[in-house]
């Protein structure tokens, strides 16, 4: 059990990096605490499994450093990492049982066959094995199977980390939740650090207490559910999640204040000047509201979801969502909005502007 | 849903039904014909029963070749199939050497098999070949037209170099299949180098093996063009494997009546084989 601190890592799978797309992952700094719950949430090929596979060892990184309690581990190799690893696809060996299975990572630290006993009998216990133990695993279902790939993972008590690489990929539909919620159970009893990645944000924000949003290979903001909802610190995390997702319009900032179509907008600090290529502003669709002044639209349509009414609306600047109450009378033709100040934010370079 | 019963289509049946009866059962039959029967020629046969197959059963000739024929099959399956897997190990899996080594390896599977034959005879002759040249002036007394241990050797080696690529090739395009993540599971595991062949390469390239050896099986059993142009069944009858002495009895001899029972009884031990083999290979598929 350890602290994880990744320092300036880099890693290109090119031998030679002319522009900022040719590496997988550029400049990321951050810790991740002991017995943290991590979700890394990036669409695919945005460099989350890179980023999980120089933690675990299997890759080297091109530039940076891995620390586990301060300690410098860059060089080491996955078994001295000690670090466990569940596989998008469910990872068995054949031709063993599942005891057999879960057996196979102490087997190979030459652990005494008694130690190995208990504990194969512990883990099978936690995830429900224990029926199946005896049977050769190749039986088992995709599900059951994922739940070795888990159990050899638990196996070894002392682990620094359990990352998971999108793990619920070939599991059907209804067992995602009974696994998902297996897994949360899981780390409240063992309490050990675990990063699991998805491209989902439903399994994402449900599993992790701090939820990190990677995106082209960086990471863009790192935060509770709730932060990354009130307040996103970059235009990607504003679409990404939420749905749907946040209305960036384009804006000019002059002496600290925000105009959109000439309009002044007022958002939740004044912003300094500026020397940005682009300038947008941003509000979730849960913060707009209908008035009777603000930003002039054309309501386009309204479709129920029975939770909330989405609004589509046209400005002079691009189409708004709104989010209104099922049962908000919403005007039609022209309209006016307003936006909650305190979760309006201005973009520079599509990062946030404090 | 109840399926429609149509006897027409049976008529669909019938052009495959042609084809397989003029490429194998009636030609299959008259081996049949012949195997019961005696002939003198001019289309006069007389009903001899099982008398020929009592005969070549009995006979210590047929014995003889079908033990050299196993021990043959078996040398070489050993050799082949551990050298095959331990190549297709040793190859690169991704860049330009990949093409390469594919490339290298289809080479000896291009040949005809007359030219194997005719290649390694002149390449071991003891006087001028370059190999049998090399090995006498390496002080080795070698001489495979003489000698019944340089015969096989010869033969063996001959074989090993011609068929070996083939379970390479199958062998990498099984090691080719299993995903990356395995091999990363497994590090992580901590497995050595050795449990990751056992555990995870060896049953993954099963399917692949068992065809391979099944080939491999086959086609030595009933190897007939190399050996006849490398040594001609000599020195003496060392090297005159199963179909080497089948075609001297039914051609070198004019014995039609034994040569076809000799046959069928060869087509049903190759049938015998090849069914056992592959029932205990894939005995434990069902439970999966």
């Amino acid at each position: 059990m350890a602290k994880i601190t990744l320092k300036d890592l880099s890693h290109s799978y090119l031998k030679t990096q002319s522009s900022d797309t040719d590496w997988a992952v550029r400049n990321v700094n951050i810790d991740w605490n002991d017995g943290g719950a991590y979700a890394l949430l990036g669409p695919s090929g945005c460099g989350k499994t890179t980023l999980l596979n120089i933690i675990s060892g299997l890759i080297n990184p091109t530039r940076g450093d891995i620390l586990f309690d301060d300690k410098m581990v860059s060089n080491l190799n996955p078994v001295e990492r000690n670090i466990a690893q569940i596989f998008q696809f469910p990872v068995i060996y054949d031709t063993m049982t599942v005891y057999d299975n879960l057996a196979f990572p102490l087997k190979n630290r030459k652990i005494e066959e008694e130690k190995i006993k208990s504990k194969v009998h512990e883990i099978a216990e936690m995830l429900e094995l224990t029926s199946t133990l005896n049977n050769r695993a190749s039986g088992l279902t995709a599900d059951g199977k994922q739940k070795i790939s888990l159990g050899r993972g638990l196996v070894r008590s002392d682990v620094n980390a359990i990352m998971f690489d999108e793990p619920l990929t070939v599991i059907d539909p209804h067992l995602k939740w009974i696994l998902r919620s297996k897994l949360k159970e899981l780390h409240q009893k063992i309490n050990r650090t675990m990063i699991y990645v998805t491209h989902d944000q439903t399994e994402a924000l449900t599993f992790a207490d701090q939820v990190v949003v990677m995106h082209e290979g960086q990471i863009v903001q790192t935060g509770t559910p709730v932060d990354l909802f009130e307040k996103p610190k970059h235009t990607f995390v504003g679409y990404f999640i939420g749905s749907p997702g946040m209305n960036l319009l384009p804006c000019e900032l002059k002496g600290g204040e925000v105009i959109v179509n000439g309009k002044k907008i007022e958002i939740h600090k004044k912003v300094k000047s500026n020397s940005f290529k682009k300038t947008e502003v941003g509000v979730r669709p849960e913060f707009i509201n209908f008035s009777s002044d603000g930003i002039p639209v054309k309501v386009l349509s309204v479709s129920n979801t029975g939770r909330h009414k989405i609004v589509d609306t046209q400005s002079e600047s691009g189409k708004i969502k709104i989010i209104a109450k099922p049962n908000e009378n919403i005007p039609s033709g022209s309209a006016f909005l307003n936006f909650k100040k305190e979760y309006t934010y201005a973009y520079g370079d599509d990062w946030i502007i404090e | 849903m109840n399926k429609t019963i149509n006897q027409k289509a049976w008529f669909f049946v019938i052009p495959v039904f042609v084809l397989v009866a003029f490429n194998a059962i009636i030609p299959l039959m008259t081996v049949v014909n012949y195997a019961f029967q005696e002939t003198f020629g001019n289309n006069v046969f007389m009903w001899e029963g099982t008398r020929w197959f009592k005969q070549i059963m009995l006979s210590e000739r047929f014995h003889a070749s079908l033990g050299r024929q196993f021990l043959f099959t078996f040398i070489i399956l050993f050799i082949q199939i551990p050298l095959g897997i331990a190549i297709a190990l040793t190859m690169p899996k991704e860049g330009v050497g990949v093409p390469v080594c594919l490339v290298l390896m289809s080479m000896p599977l291009l040949i005809p098999w007359n030219v194997v034959g005719a290649m390694w005879n002149i390449f071991a002759l003891p006087d001028i070949g370059f190999l049998g040249h090399s090995l006498n002036a390496l002080g080795f007394d070698y001489n495979f037209t003489q000698q019944i241990g340089d015969a096989w050797f010869t033969t063996i080696l001959m074989d090993v170099w011609h068929w070996t690529s083939l379970v390479v090739l199958l062998s990498y395009a099984g090691l080719q299949s299993i995903q990356p993540a395995y091999y990363q599971a497994a590090e992580i595991d901590g497995a050595s180098r050795w449990a990751v062949f056992t555990k995870i390469e060896l049953p993954k390239m099963k399917k692949v093996l068992t065809i391979a050896i099944l080939l491999r099986f086959m086609d030595s059993f009933m190897i007939y063009t190399e050996p006849f142009v490398l040594t001609g069944g000599g020195p003496g009858n060392a090297t005159a494997f199963l179909s080497i002495d089948l075609v001297k009895m039914a051609l070198g001899q004019f014995d039609l009546g034994p040569a076809a029972a000799m046959s069928l009884i060869y087509f049903f031990i190759v049938l015998l084989v090849c069914w056992v083999f592959y029932t205990l290979m894939m005995r434990n598929e069902g439970n999966q």
